[in-house]
């Protein structure tokens, strides 16, 4: 099978495709209306839906409608409308609507630079919202995961009826690339789980154990209530302050505590490695050159590559850190994702390369952060 | 059946709240029409009407302050045949004025009641974009300031199809909202009424006083005529219906072979206009065309028709990890805007390197060795340097072949263009 050529935002909208997606609304932003053109071109004629909102408020609005009328939805944008997106966000997250957010991120701050990349929206997006809790974050480092994380995304969201993120970089998004589709290794697609019909539908109920409510839409035959004030299980505003802190906790450990569920990771180990390099999203691809090149050198190092950000995979970095005396940290930004690690691995000594100029990290720099340990 | 109005769930409006009477208005409108709970959506915006959706017995759906009209697109969109009734204050439309305008132009069909009492009711009696000029509120001075908002003009000029006025003593309320909720189009309707709470404690507003305020106003008819439209749902779905379905990505079979092995980085500066991404495009599929990974990355400023246009090319034969230029084997250099922008790059070029480049285009001293092209006198145009110097490089058996050049134009171009691009190889790779 042959190779085919392909931008990153091409294949998130391929990827969206191929997990079920029939909603998409965004608004165009340099480096992310490649989604929005993508989607124009594969929604409408498969008798999905492809709007463009007035803004970026709009775009995730109509997703948050179409979702909980049982539609899967994405939206994409890139920092400045992240920041528009925000309160929808917090929308989603409290009031459990299952949506794909696709952050291109470029640098920023503010409107920055439209087309330069950069990884400075990490933190942002776990925090970028009121009431602080949790969301997914996946990343992707080349094309491959722009099509099969998008598919994990939609299958996050669906599961956990969240917001899943994608942070995506323009140095991925808009590079083309080749990919083998028909090599990749895909998931299989989960929808939510419906109501029995056979019981009375409690919007947000939850029996024993169960994490995550059972969904119906809006517009079928059973009664369905959506709202963004603090509710009950009934899906009524409640001022009580044990089903408040009831439904607080399980939104907060319906994902903290699922997230070895869905920690995707790639590696390589070198045996004889004192350091153990980590990176995530288009950094990963210069420390995976670096480590290589030091692969025969005396001062040798290993690389995780983490594609769940969020929440922290802390089991997943505890133990893969677990044999090494140093970890080296290298990210667009200028220390963000690092203070997670040095939260976590505080027997380590921690090496940390940042930058954010518009440019990539390169391997040289990352060998010379190994090589000066 | 008699009511949509939820018995366990009794209204909590204070008392004397026009809102009242347009929560039975519309439960009269909605049952008389003959409708059931699940046939409806009412979504609600923030403030007293936000608290629409929990007194009725249908679906229900309440967000954000001023983007209801939001959600009822997207739910509209997507379940066509539900009736989405949206209540929103004069608030919500201050705040989601964007989207009241945009809805108008789409014509989208949802009903929108406007719950107009001229001030923010929950939070204090604060001016709001209807609130008259020179009503006392609680936003001090400042609304002494600001014009009051007519929506119904404002509605009609973005182009909804149905804006009524009213008010909630007008006998004429109930079948006023089910003609608008019977409307096949973006329907709204203002309905003037009183806060008590807030607004009518400092100034007199009477049934009779907002009566002969309406009468006062310009008449609404023409827009019915002017605005009349196909309804936005049923407009997508036929124009998507005669679109066909995207084509699969294309695979690309290896049917050539690659005449250099390893990671191999090309570099094409040049200036909008010259094709540089197309040509950055063809060397891609070149590769691929040998079973070779590719990379692409480009850099062009955002007025696509001046300035530099910069694309940077990979290829190799096992996966691409970093997909910056670190040591490039080829440059090709048609631009001074292009050349500007790697001047470091250049004067950083290898011996083993090779430049092609455009006759009279300055670089900086390297030890690369350079091949120079005089495009103009061989009668070449600027757009097709690009591809002219492609095919001068595959001649020279570097990075690609003639074959895998003609292989990526066989895959970009259509039969018309292929031809030209055919002639413009052979052309550019006979030269001496």
């Amino acid at each position: 099978m042959g190779l085919t050529l392909m931008e990153g935002n091409e294949a998130i909208g391929w990827g969206a495709l191929a997990a079920g997606c029939n909603f998409f609304a965004g608004y165009p932003i340099t480096p992310a209306t490649t989604i929005y053109n993508t989607m124009l071109k594969l929604l409408p004629p498969t008798g999905g839906v492809c709007l463009q909102g007035e803004d970026e408020i709009a775009s995730i609005g109509f997703c948050l409608g179409a979702a909980m009328s049982g539609m899967k939805t994405m939206t994409a944008t890139s920092g400045p409308g992240i920041s528009l997106y925000s309160e929808q966000i917090s929308f989603a997250i409290g009031s459990e609507i299952p949506i794909v957010i696709v952050d291109v991120q470029r640098l920023g701050p503010s409107t920055g630079s439209a087309t330069k990349g950069a990884d400075g929206d990490i933190q942002f997006l776990q925090w970028g919202s009121s009431g602080g809790l949790p969301v997914i974050v996946l990343a992707p480092v080349d094309v491959k995961d722009c099509y099969v994380l998008t598919m994990q995304a939609f299958n996050l969201a669906e599961q956990y009826r969240c917001p899943v993120f994608l942070a995506a970089n323009k140095e991925v998004s808009m590079t083309r690339e080749t990919i083998d589709l028909d090599g990749l290794d895909l998931p299989l697609i989960t929808g939510r789980k419906s109501a029995d019909a056979d019981q009375p539908f409690i919007p947000f109920g939850v029996k024993g154990d169960q994490r995550v409510p059972d969904f119906l839409p809006i517009g079928g035959k059973r009664l369905v209530r959506q709202t963004s004030s603090t509710h009950g299980a009934d899906g009524y505003i409640t001022t009580d302050p044990g089903q408040i802190a009831r439904m607080q906790e399980r939104l907060d450990t319906k994902l903290k505590e699922t997230v070895p569920a869905f920690t995707y990771y790639d590696e390589y180990l070198v045996p004889g490695a004192d350091t153990l390099v980590i990176a995530y999203g288009v950094t990963a691809r210069a420390a995976m050159a670096a480590v290589k090149r030091m692969h025969q050198s005396s001062k040798k190092a290993s690389l995780l590559i983490l594609k769940t950000l969020w929440p922290v995979p802390e089991q997943l970095i505890l133990e893969k850190a677990a044999p090494y005396k140093r970890v080296v940290m290298a990210e667009m930004n200028l220390g963000q994702y690092v203070r997670e690690l040095q939260r976590l691995l505080t027997d380590k000594k921690i090496d940390f390369l940042g930058q954010m100029n518009g440019e990539l990290i390169k391997p040289g720099q990352i060998q010379e952060v190994i090589q000066n340990g | 059946m008699d009511s949509l109005l939820n018995s366990n769930r009794p209204s909590v409006f204070c008392p004397g709240c026009s809102h009242e009477q347009v929560l039975h208005a519309l439960d009269q409108a909605l049952t008389s029409m003959g409708l059931s709970g699940e046939e409806v959506v009412i979504v609600s915006d923030i403030g007293c009407s936000g608290l629409f959706d929990t007194f009725f017995n249908t679906h229900a759906f309440h967000g954000l302050h001023g983007r209801a009209l939001t959600y009822a697109t997207g739910i509209k969109m997507a379940r066509p045949n539900l009736k989405v009734i949206v209540t929103m204050g004069d608030g919500g439309l201050g705040i989601g004025g964007a989207h009241v305008l945009s809805t108008c132009r789409r014509n989208i069909d949802l009903t929108l009641l406007v719950l107009n009492n001229f001030n923010y009711g929950m939070t204090g009696g604060q001016c709001s974009s209807t609130t008259p000029q020179d009503a006392q509120v609680g936003s001090g001075f400042l609304n002494k300031l600001e014009k009051p908002l007519d929506i119904c003009q404002v509605a009609g000029a973005a182009g909804a199809g149905y804006v009524s006025r009213t008010s909630t003593y007008d006998k004429g309320l109930v079948e006023g909202i089910k003609e608008a909720i019977a409307f096949d189009g973006f329907s709204l309707v203002d309905i003037w009424g009183i806060c008590p709470g807030r607004y009518t404690r400092r100034n007199k507003l009477t049934p009779k006083s907002i009566e002969a305020d309406l009468a006062k106003l310009p008449d609404l008819s023409d827009y019915k005529t002017r605005n009349a439209r196909t309804e936005y749902g049923r407009a997508y779905r036929q124009e998507a219906a005669k679109l066909q379905p995207a084509a699969d990505p294309v695979r690309i079979e290896a049917t050539c072979t690659s005449p250099e092995p390893g990671r191999r980085e090309v570099v094409v500066l040049g200036s909008a206009g010259q094709r540089i991404i197309t040509a950055g495009e063809l060397l891609c599929l070149a590769g691929a065309s040998a079973g070779c990974h590719a990379a692409q990355k480009s850099d062009y400023p955002i007025t696509v028709m001046r300035g530099h246009s910069v694309s940077e090319i990979i290829l190799s034969d096992t996966e691409i990890e970093y997909t910056g230029i670190e040591n490039p084997s080829v440059v090709i250099a048609l631009a001074p805007e292009g050349v500007n922008r790697r001047k470091k790059m250049l004067a950083d070029l290898s011996q083993e390197a090779l430049v092609i480049k455009a006759a009279g285009i300055e670089l900086p001293n390297s030890p690369a060795s350079v091949i120079e092209v005089d495009f103009k006198a061989e009668k070449i145009k600027p757009q097709d340097w690009a591809l002219g110097a492609l095919a001068v490089l595959a001649k020279q058996n570097k990075v690609l072949t003639l074959d895998m050049l003609k292989a990526a134009l066989k895959l970009r171009f259509r039969k018309a263009e292929y031809d030209t691009a055919i002639a413009m190889v052979e052309k550019a790779a006979a030269l001496p």
